[in-house]
């Protein structure tokens, strides 16, 4: 009989005094796609980093095709066969894509000639891929660069394949083109792991799955003989109802027009095009798109970031062109943006929970000093309605676990009453039960009167939760949809500029 | 014509030091570390060069000795940021004092033991550092005088440079080498040994630049030794590291420029002679002879980041310690 | 796999309370002084001798006290100057050069307006100094705002500049025409000389005045604040509403005008020959940032380490005199010290545990192998 071609037994990983993986148990055949399925923070980029070499388990055993191994480093992790494509990607930027591919083989000649782009161009058609070996990283669009770490690991002659969320940052159809691809590798005989939080994409692509729930291995079931249903409560560990409430809305009137909108990054190029809707008060407007699809662009033109190129943006019928962050925080604009590393937009890392509540408002005070009577207050407060858990107010935001980060950073922004909130990526990296607590705070202010724009990432949950849906695409609006009455397939359609004359 | 061949000549001679630092600089920098402690590894490369020379009387040795004490003070600054992650600019910072230390110390307690005088080398050694040229080639006209007239650690630093542009550009060792300073951690995944590849190449950079030092106080000390030789060159290296966009290649003609400013500074009185439109060259201060390769080296600098080009820029990861459970 | 797994294995360490931290600084400092003792004792030295030279060079009598003292000064307000920037997470590599546009500025006042009242000149000179210093850093904080340069080297760069601008002006305009063959710029005018305050000039006063202004800087004021936001994420500051070039340049202004002050109390003090030379500096700037991040930008930390730093300086002269060794020595000294330090460090901010666990595990592995 043949043997796993990755056996892990009883891994534990802790960081200081924080156990991000406790006596986890999986395996993977070769022939297979296993998903490794778990919330945000539930260890799964961790368990896997200690097969490509990043970490090294306290304790527990890795069997490689049934040998006992030690993984001391990615050279390791390399020899044994097992290629592991990061999030974020680690590509070499100034490199072209050929010198990126041959990084770390060891077949190569010592001296470099043009001969290997031609090497690079031979593998790619003889494993049905495609990528310029001359084109710079730097000059790449993300999935271009996602191909070119699938075609690196593969040509480092990897035979057990690990993705870590590899459709973040694609659009479906190109979802669909990396999931063939795994399906090709699958039946010569490859074995993958795919790490995804997303329920439709591990009933497409996998064979089995396996759920990691804090760090531990709750079950490994088959695909075929499991429902989303029942993933999604082997996940959580509790039944959950998946409805969130949509209140109706009884206000009325106007609170932001965004009136053919035009906006350049700092290097020039145009990342929103003439972009026009209005916001409501009392509604939450949901803003779906792939990734940097100009979300960013829209939320730091209104809270005064960039610059507006062409348009206007008015807010209660006022042109707010031309003012300053601050001024447009003091007219009721608030904005609680999560990127992708929490940290660096919106809270300050170093800086204590106290410290970071008077961000916005510290220069309000009189006098040259610093009032953090006040902000220890507001601290204590957000702390306690939010649940964060934090030893103390005076603790550093870094120390922070993911959830309670952003848990302080929404507390802060609703605790200023804005008139227009602006939520990006709310719940990324939430559990689902603070998930649900931020989309109740939501709909809360929605009864306030509060216009919401809510950025996010999951559809099924813009649908629920969301009165309209503007959807974004390349910097333009594909279209704007009432969302009770959409299906998530036309939002997809719409991601991807196919319905691109559909009704703004 | 003879004091532009002479110019040249004296040009490419107070260059070459500086060749040295900055294609030892240059290594350091592409594995991704900024080393500010050039002055103290040339000083200390002064010092072991002089000492072997005066000792030996053999060139050979003179240089290897310069070149481990090099390696030897970049092996310190290579533990210190390596493997025990301390900040790069502060250890650089006290590497210079500690090579400067080193060297004037060491340079003292070789005078006290002259009697107090200075110690110059024997007169073998005297021949084996003199510009004796390439026989036959440097006797022809013009070229000859420019071209094939120096010392071996010319052609030393020469060869050094382009085997050092070749490493990097051409090999695929130096392909890693470049990947280290850009993005540790992609380098780490594909597998490359981190580590190993930062010592090594800290450490040769650190060889290469204690060759400069001995260039300095043997050929410009002209084998008389003075307890403050290297008196900045190890910090004009550095802008010249800057100054080159990062390949030695470009070093080896900047190096001749600013070799050139040191060179104006005394050659100035000649062309002043020579050419009458250029009489006003003898009032210009010496200061602003010394003062123009930083002033240039800051100006590129800045149109550098004006242009935000892609590449010739200093190495991503270039002065960031790489720890890989970074989390 | 045949490769024997490395025992050692280093994580990062949440941060210490107050108390280990001291305990761990402590001993690195002892670590420190007992390495760089035994580079004492190794070089022939009798060790006993070289610390009491050190003592004594320092603390024998009022003069060397006086002399301890004057060390000291313009390293701990150049200190200062640069932990402002670092704090912000700028790396100011150019208190070199800031100092010395200070001095330079200073002297320029007491050369062009020698008959002025005392009070005022002096006031005058100090204002020229914190500009002269301010711009020179100011100058690079523009241009790492407007097109984000790098300022670790184009301070770097500056210093330099700065140094051979006092070349020019000791060779050309500001030659002293008394010392004939010899170039240089002639004493300061007595009527810019600062004033004495039991004993030394008063830079002692401003240098402590300094020391807990800055504290109170960094911790409680609104610019303290944004110090500590824009050294955290330039984004942050941004999206809270904060001018972050505005605050950065600032900064940096601040940082280099207090290094230009230490200039212009250096030449104006009583530690030199009230005389602005080319060493003028002398590795004051970069000796300076060494002192400042020991002393993890904390200016009473600043405070207590440049002491050592001042009192080893001092002993310098006293241990050449004395042991007839190079001045050199204690560069040397200084620069183990340093060493052990920095690695020190590491042990901070690391664990270093070994993995008994699994060394047990490779020794059967081992035994299997040679079986």
């Amino acid at each position: 009989m043949q043997k796993e071609a990755i056996r892990l037994t009883g891994i534990t990983k802790t960081f200081g005094s924080v156990v991000a993986n406790r006596n986890v148990h999986l395996e993977v055949r070769r022939g297979e796609i296993l998903a490794l399925l778990g919330e945000n923070g539930s260890g799964k980029t961790t368990l896997m980093n200690m097969l490509s070499g990043i970490y090294r388990p306290d304790s527990g055993s890795i069997e490689i095709n049934g040998v006992p191994v030690v993984i001391q480093s990615p050279e390791d992790s390399k020899r044994l066969g097992i290629g592991m494509i990061h999030q974020h990607f680690k590509l070499v930027e100034v490199m072209s894509a050929a010198d990126n591919i041959l990084l770390g083989s060891n077949q190569e000649k010592k001296i470099l000639s043009a001969s290997r782009f031609e090497k690079v161009k031979a593998f790619c058609e003889e494993i049905g891929m495609e990528v310029d070996p001359k084109k710079k990283i730097y000059d790449m669009a993300v999935s271009e660069k996602q191909t070119v770490e699938i075609i690196k690991v593969l040509y480092q002659g990897a035979d057990i394949l690990i993705l870590d969320e590899p459709t973040a940052v694609l659009t479906p159809q190109e979802t669909e083109r990396l999931f063939d691809i795994l399906r090709k590798m699958r039946e010569k005989g490859a074995a993958i792991i795919i790490i995804t939080h997303k329920l439709n994409e591990v009933m497409a692509v996998s064979d089995r799955v396996t759920i990691l729930r804090k760090g531990e291995s709750v079950a490994t079931v088959e695909t075929a003989k499991t429902t989303i249903k029942e993933l999604t409560e082997l996940m959580v560990g509790h039944a959950v109802s998946l409805s969130i409430d949509r209140p109706d809305n009884d206000h009325t009137g106007t609170l932001l027009n965004v009136h053919h909108l035009s906006v350049c990054d700092e290097h020039g190029v145009e990342r929103l095009k003439d972009v026009s809707f209005d916001l409501n008060s009392g509604e939450i407007l949901g803003v779906a798109g792939v990734a940097g699809s100009g979300q960013k662009e829209l939320c730091e033109a209104i809270a005064g970031l960039l610059p507006i190129h062409k348009g206007a943006i008015l807010f209660k019928k006022e042109n707010i062109e031309g003012k300053s962050p601050r001024e447009i925080i003091k007219i009721g604009i608030g904005m609680s943006f999560i990127p992708e590393d929490r940290l660096g937009m919106g809270l300050a890392a170093s800086l204590s929970i106290t410290d970071n509540m008077i961000l916005k408002n510290y220069h309000r005070s009189k006098g040259p000093l610093v009032n953090r009577k006040k902000a220890a207050k507001q601290a204590q407060s957000v702390v306690e309605r939010y649940q964060v858990s934090t030893p103390s107010i005076h603790t550093a935001v870094r120390k922070l676990s993911g959830g309670n980060v952003q848990k302080v950073l929404l507390g802060r922004e609703i605790d200023a009453a804005p008139s227009v909130l602006i939520t990006a990526y709310a719940v990324r990296g939430l559990d689902i039960h603070s998930s649900y607590m931020i989309y109740d705070e939501i709909n809360k202010q929605k009864q306030n009167g509060v216009g919401v724009l809510f950025v996010g990432e999951d559809l099924d949950v813009m649908l629920e939760l969301c009165d309209r849906v503007l959807v974004l695409c390349h910097g333009e609006i594909t279209g704007i949809v009432d969302a009770k009455t959409t299906t998530k397939e036309t939002l997809g359609l719409l991601m991807t500029g196919a319905e691109g004359e559909a009704k703004a | 014509m003879n004091t532009i061949i002479n110019f040249f000549f004296a040009a490419v001679r107070s260059g070459t030091p500086l060749l040295f630092g900055t294609t030892g600089e240059i290594l350091t920098q592409k594995s991704g570390s900024l080393n500010l402690g050039v002055e103290g590894l040339m000083y200390m490369g002064a010092f072991a060069g002089f000492f072997v020379a005066y000792k030996t009387g053999n060139l050979l040795l003179a240089l290897l000795g310069a070149f481990l004490f090099g390696v030897l003070g970049a092996l310190v600054y290579a533990f210190l940021t390596v493997t025990l992650q301390a900040n790069q600019n502060v250890t650089g910072l006290a590497l210079t004092i500690f090579g400067t230390g080193v060297a004037q110390m060491l340079g003292f307690w070789m005078i006290q033991s002259n009697d107090g005088l200075k110690p110059i080398v024997n007169d073998s050694m005297m021949r084996q550092i003199s510009d004796s040229g390439i026989p036959y080639l440097r006797d022809i006209p013009v070229i000859g005088k420019m071209f094939f007239s120096y010392n071996v650690l010319v052609y030393l630093a020469l060869i050094i440079a382009v085997l050092v542009w070749f490493y990097l550009n051409k090999t695929r060792a130096g392909l890693n080498v470049c990947a280290v300073g850009e993005n540790p951690a992609a380098a780490d995944a594909s597998g490359l040994a981190i580590n190993r590849i930062k010592y090594v190449n800290i450490m040769i950079g650190g060889g290469i630049c204690g060759l400069g030092g001995a260039y300095i106080s043997l050929i410009n000390g002209i084998g008389n030794w003075d307890n403050n030789c290297v008196s900045g060159q190890g910090w004009i290296s550095v802008a010249l590291v800057i100054f080159a966009a990062w390949n030695p290649a470009k070093a080896i003609l900047g190096s001749l420029l600013f070799g050139a400013f040191t060179a104006l500074q005394i050659r100035a009185a000649d062309f002043a002679a020579e050419f009458s439109f250029l009489s006003f060259m003898t009032k210009i201060p010496s200061a602003v002879y010394q003062m123009l390769p930083f002033v240039i080296t800051a100006v590129i600098l800045i149109i550098s980041s004006i242009r935000q080009k892609k590449e010739g820029n200093q190495p991503a990861a270039c002065g960031i310690n790489y720890y890989r459970e970074e989390r | 796999m045949k490769k024997r797994e490395s025992i050692i294995h280093i994580s990062k360490r949440p941060p210490l309370s107050n108390w280990k931290m001291a305990t761990y600084y402590g001993l690195a400092i002892l670590c420190a002084v007992l390495i760089s003792s035994l580079f004492v004792i190794l070089t022939g030295t009798d060790i006993v001798k070289f610390y009491q030279f050190v003592i004594d060079g320092s603390f024998k009598s009022d003069l060397s006290m006086r002399g301890l003292v004057r060390n000291i000064l313009p390293l701990l307000i150049t200190s200062l100057g640069v932990a402002v920037a670092f704090k912000m997470k700028f790396w100011n590599i150019g208190a070199e050069g800031q100092l010395i546009m200070g001095a330079v500025g200073a002297t320029f006042v007491a050369f062009t307006f020698p008959n002025l009242p005392h009070g005022l000149l002096i006031l005058l000179m100090a204002l020229a100094g914190i500009l002269a210093g301010g711009i020179w850093g100011l100058l690079v904080a523009f241009f790492n705002c407007k097109f984000g340069t790098n300022e670790t080297l184009l301070t770097l760069m500056l210093n330099y500049v700065a140094l051979y601008i006092v070349q020019w002006l000791r060779d050309g305009p500001w030659r002293d025409p008394a010392a004939k063959g010899f170039q240089k710029i002639p004493s300061l005018p007595k009527n810019a000389w600062l004033d004495q305050v039991g004993g030394i000039d008063i830079t002692w006063i401003i240098a402590l005045g300094l020391v807990v202004l800055l504290f109170v800087y960094f911790k409680y004021t609104k610019q303290g604040y944004e110090i500590s936001v824009v050294g955290d994420s330039k984004g942050t500051a941004h999206y809270a509403g904060m001018n972050v070039n505005g605050i950065v340049m600032r900064t940096v202004f601040i940082s280099a005008a207090i290094c230009g002050l230490a200039g212009m109390l250096h030449v104006s003090g009583d530690a030199t020959t009230h005389q602005l030379t080319m060493g003028v500096a002398n590795g004051v700037g970069f000796t300076a940032i060494i002192v400042a991040w020991l002393a993890k930008l904390n200016p009473f930390g600043v405070l207590v380490v440049s002491f050592f730093f001042g009192l080893l300086e001092k002993s310098s002269g006293a241990i050449e005199s004395g042991l007839h060794l190079s001045k050199a020595f204690t560069d040397v000294y200084q620069g183990i010290i340093l060493f052990v330090i920095l690695g020190f460090d590491f042990f901070i901010r690391y664990r270093v545990s070994l993995r008994l666990g699994s060394k047990k595990k490779n020794k059967e592995l081992k035994g299997e192998a040679e079986q």
